[in-house]
């Protein structure tokens, strides 16, 4: 499969002192990782960012562009206007843009207000979850050394709107073909984006970006989606994001970045997220011209119907004039996708999509195990019922707050819903708890992450700093010599220098 | 459960009820059951100050 990313912004809360500074907290959480890293960490390297470059070929000026999207703003040098190479081991760090990578090829870091952990590159579906799932173990970990130097609880959320208005992101990144063009990129993905929701929507209490009125709905970022394409993505969110920043060499590779998808407990949520888009993406390199008769008429609308719609049975208005429901789109994708099929993992995934579509059609209780909306929408069904009366025959109404309770209880990070109904024997996984202890410990053997996880693990003596396409050597004893390796091949997982000096 | 709509109300149109999704099967339910007893209990007392003071700042 080609190579893809996730990270994860995480909601981060004190249980204690609801109004701690989010900024802060996560910074202290971020330095809690580096000390339970022990030696096994770097800084990050801002040499390899460059977040103002556009897919559609132009370059937003430094000066009109949102605070919010300058993500290199910490090491970004005004006089030779880019990021510069100086000596800086053991200078002064920033505390609002602090970093850690991790020995599994990972960055844990400060994103806006939130921790982010940002999984390495992985070249299969199967290896995104691992690598998904290790964040959380690893933010975990840092949670509770957290508590053991601050005194004080930090909790986590891997969910993506608070229900007062604010939302956070999880990014998949795909490596994509430079060759293919991005608006025939941006057309032919967002049919498959809107509607693939029906088996990686997490699930939301509540309508509208405030939850300003009562229901259930199937997507968490639904609501949030507000333009067809943009560089933005903190406000004004696009179906598709444009930022061109490969992290790879510009002129073979482009990196798609979604942000619309939700953050996933459930093993199959997110191996299929990851496995149908990368294939979608396959069927657009190759130009299959099938796909553009599933383009949609209204796009940004479609994402708010397809998410309202429970029963999976709305009829969504095609740019042909024709209409379709999300499950007919995502039945066709799929026999558009046998076509690309490359690999056993690709078939695996393949087969596993077919069944949960199976699954969702008539009953989609039948999806539990797999589909977390649909065991969201079990659990909390289950809990309206309970409180069932002659005066309340549907039981809880959908605005009382122990549905949006557990809609938040849910994602948190160790004892949350989600957890205990897999710890039932209620979830179905794709990957075993010895898996993600591996990949919490070691990075992808078959992707550049190998690289730069092993160099963190085995020699963090002479790694200044690392980041994407880089890593940053410091081998001279005065420290006044640094090298910079550049990686800009991410299925190169050897490399002569780090290799040797991995061995040495 | 009958087919629903986003308020959690049964669809009102013309068209014929498609196959109702049937309730979840027992084995699941039992699990379920007391996950549910457990949760009722810690709700009650504290359910709408936990909703209330879970506020983040927008991120990406």
């Amino acid at each position: 499969m080609r190579i893809v990313g996730i990270e994860t912004e995480y909601g981060i809360v004190d249980p204690d002192e609801p109004r701690a500074n989010p900024i802060l907290m996560s910074s202290r959480l971020v330095q809690a990782c580096r000390a339970w890293a022990g030696e096994r960490t770097a800084r990050w390297d801002y040499g390899g960012e460059d977040p103002l470059q556009d897919q559609r070929g132009f370059r937003r000026s430094r000066q009109g562009a949102s605070p919010d999207l300058l993500t290199d703003d910490a090491e970004f040098d005004e006089a030779a206007g880019k990021v510069t190479l100086r000596r800086r081991r053991g200078s002064w760090e920033d505390p609002a843009h602090l970093n850690a990578v991790l020995a599994n090829g990972a960055r844990f870091y400060v994103d806006h207000a939130h921790p982010e952990y940002s999984g390495p590159e992985v070249a299969s579906a199967h290896d995104a979850v691992a690598w998904d799932r290790a964040g959380d173990a690893i933010a975990l970990a840092a949670a509770g050394r957290y508590a053991e130097d601050e005194g004080e609880r930090v909790e986590l959320y891997k969910n993506n709107v608070d229900g007062k208005g604010a939302s956070y992101g999880t990014h998949e990144n795909y490596l994509v073909s430079r060759g293919v063009s991005f608006d025939d990129l941006a057309r032919r993905l967002t049919p498959h984006l809107v509607t693939r929701q029906v088996f990686a929507g997490a699930g939301r209490v509540g309508l509208g970006q405030f939850g300003e009125a009562p229901g259930f709905q199937i997507s968490q970022r639904a609501d949030y989606m507000e333009a067809e394409v943009g560089l933005e993505t903190t406000l004004r969110r696009p179906i598709v994001n444009t930022r061109d920043e490969p992290h790879a060499a510009r002129d073979r590779y482009r990196r798609l970045h979604v942000i619309i998808g939700d953050a996933n407990l459930f093993d199959v949520a997110t191996y299929l997220k990851i496995g149908t888009t990368s294939l979608v993406l396959a069927a657009i390199e190759a130009d299959d011209e099938r796909l553009d008769t599933l383009e949609l008429a209204a796009p940004v609308e479609a994402v708010q119907t397809v998410s309202r719609d429970l029963a999976l049975r709305e009829r969504l208005a095609l740019a042909d004039g024709d209409a379709a429901t999300a499950l007919e789109i995502q039945r066709a994708l799929l026999e558009i996708c046998r076509t690309y099929v490359t690999d056993a993992g690709e078939a695996a995934v393949i087969a596993r999509w077919e069944g949960v579509l199976e699954r969702l059609t008539g009953d989609i209780f039948r999806a539990a195990r797999e589909v977390e909306w649909v065991a969201k929408l079990q659990l909390l069904g289950r809990m309206r019922a309970r409180h069932a009366s002659p005066d309340a025959p549907d039981g809880l109404a959908w605005d009382d707050a122990r549905l949006a309770a557990m809609d938040l209880q849910w994602s948190r990070l160790g004892d949350g819903l989600a957890t205990r109904l897999a710890a039932a024997g209620q979830v179905e996984r794709i990957v075993s708890d010895e898996e993600v202890a591996t990949a919490v410990a070691t990075a992808p053997q078959d992707t550049r992450a190998r690289l730069r996880g092993g160099i963190v693990a085995a020699r963090p003596d002479v790694v200044d700093a690392a980041g994407w396409s880089t890593v940053v050597l410091d081998r001279e004893t005065d420290h006044g010599h640094l090298e910079v390796v550049h990686l800009d091949e991410p299925h190169a997982s050897r490399h002569p220098l780090l290799d040797a000096l991995m061995d040495g | 459960m009958a087919q629903l709509n986003a308020q959690g109300q049964p669809y009102e149109d013309e068209t014929p009820e498609p196959e109702a999704p049937a309730p979840a099967s027992q084995a699941s339910g039992d699990a379920l059951d007391d996950l549910l007893a457990e949760i009722d209990g810690s709700l009650q007392v504290n359910a709408e100050q936990f909703v209330r003071s879970f506020v983040q700042k927008g991120g990406q």
